[in-house]
């Protein structure tokens, strides 16, 4: 079993030690680096790194924002930094090849894809034990818990379903065959409306949580870019309702989606295939990793610019962002 | 359609998520692999899989019988083996025989042109993962006949394109004894004229000689006088290519069947969640998938693919699913793959690799097409003579 040393390598500058303590900060998982890079929101600067497991993929913070939990693909765990400690302490059973993962809003049951196993496996925090595993399609990848706590949704890559699974019996009870390659989930805060990304589909479907049907399906064009390319991988949701943000992957741009009539407003030039998002507080910035270009965007939503690009480590995956 | 087969397989999970359901279809697939007998060659360091090809297509079961689970549908492989001797017409009378709608083939050319030359009795979709050649895209089409081994066309012209952007355009080819190695080097030959490449020198590699003892005496005197970027080979066997590396007389890099070589599917692929097919496939076969493997894999796939979407079983209905305008594949190439109507050959990237790295995947970004970026490799539209009705 893995266990690294939690020391943090930290490279503060002189005069940020105080002001950074204050700011918010943001967890950028370096899949080929085996590190997690930390990044000062209010002076978009990298603050420092921490060493983790082999091919950290999926990052999330607890509910309490008081832990970070790390998918360490390779070491087939999932690795529980506490902040305030700054260290680690201790590892969950995640299965196999953990990839990305969700977290009941009970703070307590965390759920994880197992991608080499066609498994979603349910882990109680507290008690670091497995609650259950439930068989899904190939390639278990997305992981959302839906707001009201009943759902856990996964999505499997090659089965191409959105598999919903009882939170509270833990059983797969539905599927929604979504096109190719589903990527990633986000629900809607009222929880009634499901968002999915297709990345080799090129599409993002809209699932309604009662029927579980699809609903409605966008579709991305980029001028200049072949639509072979455009390719959604993560979504995020803005607190006001009013935009859905996108990541487009190899077409290096952000889709900037109005959530009523679904209607593309805004394409934003952001770095080499885009993967993964988050807010900064108050939904002031969105940060984007980039994994080929190895680094994270600033985007400034007021204007739906990107303003700064953040040199990180190699093949930047998730990001968190701790207020 | 999708709305019906989500409907319809409610019902079915209602009954059972882990188990087969009562009412679950069944979808038989039937592989016929003729072994081939691989001529002796210098560089023996690999031995060929007896289960090559044919690991692909079990595999592809168990990841079309994971979703199968969720729609009610069960896939299954039957597996038929000849040896290199067997007579085309055994061959021909089991598939004759066979209740199998939808047969993978994995033969070598000339057994391939003698089933299709054949009365099969029946309607059924045949898929070649065994052939490479030209001209069963080309000449010998037909409506019922699908190519998920790319042409060496195609991988000629992914190899061509690169070459050409990085401006190493001159050429100097060595070709091999072999009918696969005339054929290749031909493919060479129309890729340099299609992408605008120059063989500028053409020698034959007459293999009397042990290239590993005489190598380094031999090939600076083949290599010498012509002035050339790359020194292209055509050994598809593997008999002397790898010895020419180090021993040009000017220093040259190696490209075509050996040094920089291009394939549907090589070990080196990870990108596209590559990684984990690679992982899989390693676990079930305890080795490295190759392209045969992943051109199995990519026709059972096709097959499940199109009736899990079409949310039927009945052949004749997949078949038409899989050569329709809505048929995609997503299959860790970063696109998704369809079939061309005028060749039923499968598009999809070819990687451009060395021994140990990924060099590039082609298509190469600039080579245009007005449909798919995908056509620029291998016989395009225009260029096919043969009806496929």
């Amino acid at each position: 079993m893995l266990f690294r040393n939690g020391s943090i390598v930290v490279l503060w500058l002189a005069s940020g030690v105080f002001s950074a303590l204050h700011a918010a900060t943001a967890y950028v998982s370096n899949e080929k680096d085996n590190t997690v890079t930390l990044i000062d929101t209010e002076r978009m600067e990298v603050t420092g790194t921490i060493d983790v497991g082999q091919r950290p993929r999926g990052i999330i913070l607890s509910h309490d924002m008081k832990t970070l939990y790390i998918c360490a693909s390779d070491d087939d765990t999932v690795q529980i930094y506490d902040i305030e400690q700054q260290k680690f302490v201790g590892e969950l059973p995640s299965g196999a090849d953990p990839e990305q993962f969700a977290l009941h809003p009970d703070n307590r049951h965390l759920y994880i894809s197992n991608e080499d196993d066609n498994l979603v496996t349910v882990v109680d925090v507290v008690k670091r034990d497995v609650v259950a595993q439930i068989d899904v399609g190939v390639e278990p990848e997305g992981m959302a818990v839906s707001p009201d706590g009943r759902w856990a949704v996964n999505t499997s890559e090659t089965t191409n379903m959105v598999h919903w699974i009882d939170a509270k019996t833990h059983e797969l009870v539905d599927n929604t065959l979504v096109d190719q390659r589903p990527r990633h989930v986000e629900f809607e805060p009222d929880s009634k409306t499901l968002w999915a990304s297709s990345e080799i589909g090129g599409t993002v479907s809209i699932i309604d949580t009662d029927s579980k049907l699809v609903r409605h399906k966008i579709n991305f064009s980029i001028k200049g870019i072949h639509p072979d390319r455009v390719q959604p991988v993560g979504i995020k949701l803005g607190a006001d309702g009013r935009y859905a943000y996108v990541a487009l992957g190899p077409a290096n741009h952000v889709a900037v989606v109005d959530r009523k009539s679904y209607e593309v407003v805004k394409y934003i030039l952001v770095g080499r295939r885009v993967w993964h998002m988050a807010f900064t507080p108050d939904d002031r910035y969105l940060m984007t990793t980039n994994g080929v270009s190895g680094d994270v965007t600033v985007i400034d939503l007021a204007e739906l610019k990107p303003i700064k690009s953040i040199k990180v480590g190699r093949y930047p995956w998730g990001i968190a962002v701790r207020p | 359609m999708l709305r019906t087969l989500v409907i319809g397989c409610l019902a079915c999970l209602m009954v059972a998520t882990r188990a087969w359901s009562a009412g679950t279809v069944q979808v038989p697939v039937l592989y016929i692999k003729q072994q081939v007998e691989r001529p002796p060659v210098l560089s023996n360091l690999d031995d060929i899989p007896v289960d090559e090809g044919l690991a692909g297509a079990r595999l592809a079961i168990k990841d079309s019988n994971t979703t199968g689970r969720f729609t009610g549908q069960q896939f299954s492989l039957r597996e038929l083996a000849f040896e290199p001797a067997a007579d085309p017409a055994a061959i021909i009378g089991q598939l004759q025989a066979a209740e199998e709608h939808f047969v993978i083939l994995d033969l070598p050319a000339a057994t391939l042109e003698a089933v299709l030359q054949a009365d099969l009795g029946r309607e059924r979709l045949l898929f070649n993962v065994g052939a490479p050649d030209n001209r069963f895209r080309t000449e010998l089409c037909r409506k019922d006949l699908l190519h998920t081994l790319p042409s060496r066309a195609m991988l000629t012209d992914a190899l061509s394109q690169y070459l050409v952007k990085k401006r190493w355009s001159k050429w100097l080819l060595i070709e091999g004894p072999l009918e696969g190695d005339r054929l290749f080097a031909d493919a060479l030959r129309r890729s340099a004229e299609k992408f605008g490449a120059r063989i500028v020198g053409h020698k034959v590699w007459d293999g009397a000689r042990d290239a590993r003892r005489t190598a380094q005496a031999e090939v600076p005197r083949l290599t010498q006088g012509v002035e050339y970027d790359v020194l292209m080979v055509a050994d598809e066997w593997g008999d002397f290519g790898e010895y020419l590396m180090y021993r040009t007389w000017e220093p040259r890099p190696i490209a075509g069947t050996q040094g920089l070589f291009a394939t549907a599917w090589y070990r080196t692929i990870e990108q596209w969640g590559a990684t984990q097919l690679q992982v899989r496939f390693g676990k079930a076969a305890g080795r490295p998938m190759g392209a045969r493997d992943y051109a199995a894999w990519a026709a059972l796939r096709s097959i499940s693919e199109a009736a899990i979407r079409s949310g039927s079983a009945e052949p004749a209905m997949i078949g038409t699913y899989i050569q329709s305008p809505e048929f995609e594949l997503a299959a860790y190439k970063g696109r998704k793959l369809s079939y061309r109507p005028w060749s039923g050959q499968l598009r999809q990237p070819i990687a451009l690799s060395a021994a140990r790295s990924l060099v590039t995947q082609s298509p190469q970004e600039g080579f245009l097409h007005r449909v798919s970026e995908l056509d620029t490799l291998g016989f395009d539209q225009p260029e096919v003579q043969c009806k496929r009705n």
